[in-house]
C-alpha cells in the first residue's frame, strides 16, 4: 500500500479523469473488479428472485467510486455480496475479484478474513451501527486483534491512532467511552475509523451521510477526501444523493433494477447523462444556482423484487420511452471511451426534450 | 495508512468545528463525577426497596386480617372454643382485642426488633420456624433456578440462531408444553412415573428418613455436606431434590426459552450485529458478545422474576412431593389461619422478590453503560 501512497500523492487525482486514467494504465490491478454478477434472493414462495443482474464494477487504487440509485435498486445487495452477507438462501454468482482474488470462489471462512480486513464497511447509521454497551476501544480493537493478532497494547495504540486519524478529540480518553456519548458526526468517524483499522484495500461506505445533519456530512466527506488523499484509500460509495457523488467520486455508476443503466466519469455522468433515469434523478435534485426552476420528480416508483418490467427496466417510468423499450433489454453502450449508458436514445435528444418537459 | 496518524490539532478544519463541541464537551463533566451517578442510582434503588417492604407489611396485614375466618376458631378445639375464658385468653394473648391499625403497629414495632410473633400453631417464634423451612426452600429454589436459567436460556439461544429450522421447531413446542402444564399435575404424573412406576428417584422429604442432616452451616443440604466431605449425604440429599426441582423448573424453563428466543431474535435484528459481521469475527463471538450481551438485559428481568415466582411455586411442589420447606409451612399456616406466621412467610417472600429486583437492577448497570453513565 505505501508505495501507492506516495503515487497518488504526486497525482492528486482531484479531478475525474486523472483518476480514470490511473486506473486504466496497464499493469495496475484495480483493487475491486466484479464482473457479471449475478445476486439472487429467496422469493417469499422460495423461488429465486434476481436481485442483481450482470453488474460490472471496478474500483481503482486510490480511487472513490460512486454507486448511485434509489432503495432496492441493488446498491447495497451489491456490498453485502462482496462481504459474504447476503440475507439467508441468497447466491450470487459470477466474479468478485478483490486484488484479483475471487470473492465468490473463497470458502466461509477465507470470505470471513477477508471481511473487516482487506474489504471494510461502513454503515448508514451511525446510530444502531455501533454496540451500545461495548466500549469504543473494544470496538475499534476486537476485530483488529483478530486478524492481525495484535496484543492489547499494540491495539489499543493502533486505536489512538486511527481516532487521531479521523480527528476525534482527546483520543486516549475517547477509547473508554461509550457510542452514546458522542454526536452522530462523531460515532460516524468512530465508524470509519473502525472500518480503517486493520487497513483494508477497499472501503465500502453505505450511504455514509445519509443519516447525518448537513453541516456533518460535509466532513465526513472530506474526511473520506482525506484518507483517500493521504492514505490512497479504494472507496466504493453507496449512495442516492448524486450531491455526494458530485462532490467525492471519480467516477459514478447509476444502477436501475438490479442492473447498471450508466456509467462514467464523475463530470461526464452529472453534466451529460446518457440515460433517462440519471437524467431524473438529477433533476430531482435541486440546485442553488437553479433559480426557481421546479424539481422534477421522476413519476412512479421502482419496481418490486422479482417484478421488473420486460425490456428496459424503467421504460414505465421513462419519460422518453417508445414502443421497443418494453420488448429489447438495452445494453451498456459506449459514448465515449470510459462513458456509457444503456439507453439506446440519444443523448442529446434526451438533453434537448428535457427543456421541453414541464 | 500507517504513516498516517494526523495531528488531530494540526488543522482545525470548519466540519469538525461544527461537531467537535457536542462531542468534546460531554467527557468532562461525566468524567469527572466517576461512579456518583452510579452509587446514587444504588442508593435510589436501595431506599426504594426499603419503602416497599413497609408497604408490603401493611398490605400482607390487611389482607390476612381480613379474610373471612376465626383464628379462635382455627386454633383453639371444640371444648376451649366454647370456653369463654380460654377464648378471651387467646385473643389476649395474640392481640385480637386491639383495632387493627394498634394491632399492625404493634406487629411493626416488634418487627424492627426482630420479633415476628409466635407461630400460633407450633408455638415457637416465627423467625425460628423460618430459620428452619427456609434454607430447604431456598435450596430447592436455587437449584430449579439455576436449572431453569441453564436450559431455559441454552434452548431459547439455539433456537432464534436456527430460526424456523427443526431444533427451533422442537424447541419451541417443549417450551410450549412446559408453560401448559400445571406445575400441581406434573409434580404428580412426575412422582407416579420416575418414583412410584419406574424407582429411579427418591422422593419425599430431603434426606431419607432417619438420616443424619449434615452440620449446619448453610442450612443446605447438598452444600453442607460437600463442605464437610460426606459425599454420601450429599448424594442423598441432590437426587431426593431432582424431581422436585425439574418439576419446579419445568414451567420456567418453558418461559425462559420463549423470553430468551424472542430476546435473542431481536437482538439478531440489530444494525450493529451486521457490522460485527462486517469486521470479520467468528460467529460464536458475535452472538457472544454482539447478540447475547444486549438481548442479556430482558433475559435478566424474566430471571429475576422467574426466582420470585419459584419461592411462591414451592407451594405446590413442596405439598405434592412432601418437601418440608417454605411452601408445607405457608399452606399449613395458611390453613390454620395462623396469622403471624403467614405474616412471616409473606414478608419473606416480599424481601427475596424487592432483593431480587435490586440485583437485577445493579446488575443492568453492569451490563449497559448507559444506565450506568446516565
Amino acid at each position: 500500500m505505501t508505495p501507492k501512497v506516495t503515487e497518488m500523492n504526486e497525482n492528486p487525482a482531484s479531478t475525474p479523469d486523472t483518476s480514470t486514467r490511473e486506473k486504466s494504465t496497464p499493469g495496475a490491478e484495480p483493487v475491486l473488479a466484479i464482473r457479471d454478477l449475478v445476486v439472487e434472493l429467496p422469493g417469499p414462495d422460495g423461488s429465486p428472485l434476481r436481485a442483481i443482474d450482470g453488474v460490472d464494477l471496478t474500483v481503482g487504487r486510490g480511487e472513490i467510486v460512486g454507486l448511485a440509485g434509489e432503495s432496492g435498486s441493488g446498491k447495497t445487495m451489491t456490498a453485502l455480496a462482496l462481504l459474504g452477507l447476503l440475507p439467508q438462501g441468497g447466491t450470487a454468482a459470477g466474479q468478485m475479484l478483490v486484488e484479483g482474488d475471487d470473492v465468490l470462489k473463497m470458502t466461509p471462512r477465507q470470505v470471513r478474513d477477508l471481511r473487516g480486513n482487506r474489504v471494510a464497511m461502513v454503515f448508514q447509521d451511525p446510530m444502531t451501527s455501533l454496540h451500545p454497551m461495548l466500549s469504543v476501544g473494544k470496538q475499534l480493537t476486537e476485530h483488529l486483534r483478530h486478524h492481525k493478532k495484535l496484543d492489547k497494547r499494540a491495539a489499543n495504540a493502533r486505536a489512538v491512532e486511527l481516532l487521531a486519524t479521523v480527528r476525534i478529540p482527546d483520543p486516549e480518553r475517547a477509547l473508554g467511552r461509550y457510542p452514546h456519548q458522542f454526536s452522530g458526526g462523531m460515532r460516524q468517524r468512530i465508524a470509519i475509523a473502525i472500518a480503517l483499522a486493520c487497513d483494508p484495500a477497499l472501503l465500502l461506505a453505505d450511504e455514509p451521510t445519509t443519516a447525518l445533519d448537513v453541516t456533518v456530512q460535509a466532513g465526513i466527506l472530506r474526511l473520506l477526501d482525506r484518507l483517500r488523499r493521504e492514505n490512497g484509500l479504494s472507496v466504493l460509495i453507496i449512495t442516492h444523493d448524486l450531491g455526494v457523488m458530485s462532490a467525492l467520486a471519480d467516477r459514478v455508476s447509476v444502477m436501475y433494477a438490479g442492473r447498471i443503466v450508466e456509467s462514467g466519469p464523475r463530470a461526464d455522468v452529472l453534466r451529460e447523462p446518457r440515460h433517462p433515469y440519471t437524467r431524473g434523478l438529477l433533476d430531482a435534485l435541486p440546485h442553488p444556482d437553479g433559480g426557481n426552476a421546479a424539481l422534477v420528480p421522476i413519476v412512479g416508483s421502482p419496481p418490486k423484487l422479482g417484478q421488473a418490467p420486460s425490456g428496459c427496466a424503467f421504460h414505465p417510468r421513462c419519460p422518453h420511452a417508445v414502443a421497443g423499450c418494453a420488448e429489447e433489454r438495452p445494453n451498456l453502450l459506449a459514448l465515449t471511451p470510459t462513458h456509457a449508458g444503456a439507453c439506446p436514445i440519444d443523448p442529446l435528444a434526451v438533453t434537448a426534450s428535457k427543456v421541453g418537459t414541464p | 495508512m500507517s504513516t498516517s496518524s494526523a495531528d488531530p490539532t494540526a488543522r482545525p478544519g470548519t466540519p469538525r468545528a461544527a461537531a467537535s463541541p457536542k462531542g468534546g464537551a460531554a467527557p468532562g463533566p461525566r468524567a469527572a463525577r466517576g461512579s456518583h451517578p452510579f452509587a446514587r442510582f444504588v442508593l435510589v434503588r436501595l431506599s426504594i426497596g426499603l419503602l416497599l417492604c413497609v408497604g408490603i407489611t401493611v398490605l400482607a396485614f390487611v389482607l390476612t386480617h381480613s379474610v373471612p375466618g376465626d383464628p379462635v376458631a382455627a386454633n383453639l378445639g371444640d371444648r376451649a372454643q366454647n370456653d369463654p375464658a380460654a377464648v378471651a385468653a387467646f385473643k389476649e394473648k395474640n392481640g385480637l382485642n386491639d383495632s387493627l391499625p394498634s394491632q399492625y403497629f404493634t406487629y411493626l414495632g416488634n418487627l424492627l426488633h426482630g420479633d415476628m410473633g409466635t407461630s400460633q400453631q407450633t408455638h415457637r417464634p416465627v423467625w425460628d420456624d423460618l430459620a428452619d423451612k427456609v434454607p430447604a426452600s431456598v435450596e430447592l429454589a436455587l437449584f430449579a433456578i439455576v436449572l431453569a436459567l441453564v436450559i431455559g436460556v441454552g434452548l431459547g439461544i439455539v433456537a432464534a440462531v436456527t430460526r424456523n429450522g427443526w431444533p427451533d421447531r422442537v424447541i419451541r413446542v417443549v417450551s410450549l408444553a412446559g408453560v401448559s402444564m400445571p406445575v400441581f399435575w406434573l409434580a404428580q404424573v412426575a412422582f407416579y412415573v420416575f418414583s412410584f412406576k419406574l424407582g429411579w428417584i427418591q422422593a419425599g422429604g430431603r434426606l431419607s428418613p432417619g438420616a443424619i442432616p449434615p452440620d449446619e452451616i448453610t442450612g443446605l443440604y447438598t452444600l453442607d455436606s460437600l463442605l464437610v466431605g460426606d459425599t454420601g449425604t450429599f448424594g442423598e440429599a441432590f437426587s431426593r431434590m431432582i424431581l422436585p426441582a425439574c418439576v419446579l423448573a419445568a414451567f420456567n424453563i418453558g418461559v425462559l426459552t420463549r423470553f430468551t428466543r424472542a430476546a435473542v431474535l431481536e437482538a439478531l435484528g440489530n444494525d450493529y450485529v451486521r457490522a460485527a459481521r462486517a469486521k470479520g469475527l467468528p460467529e460464536s463471538t458475535v452472538i457472544r458478545r454482539h447478540v447475547l450481551r444486549p438481548a442479556l438485559t430482558s433475559i435478566l428481568t424474566v430471571a429475576g422474576l422467574t426466582f420470585g415466582g419459584m419461592l411462591a411455586g414451592t407451594v405446590l411442589v413442596e405439598n405434592v412431593l412432601s418437601w418440608p420447606g417454605l411452601g408445607q409451612y405457608a399452606y399449613k399456616s395458611a390453613l390454620n389461619l395462623d396469622l403471624p406466621s403467614i405474616m412471616g412467610v409473606c414478608l419473606f417472600v416480599a424481601v427475596v422478590y424487592v432483593v431480587i429486583n435490586l440485583l437485577v437492577d445493579l446488575l443492568y448497570g453492569v451490563i449497559d453503560p448507559r444506565i450506568r453513565l446516565s
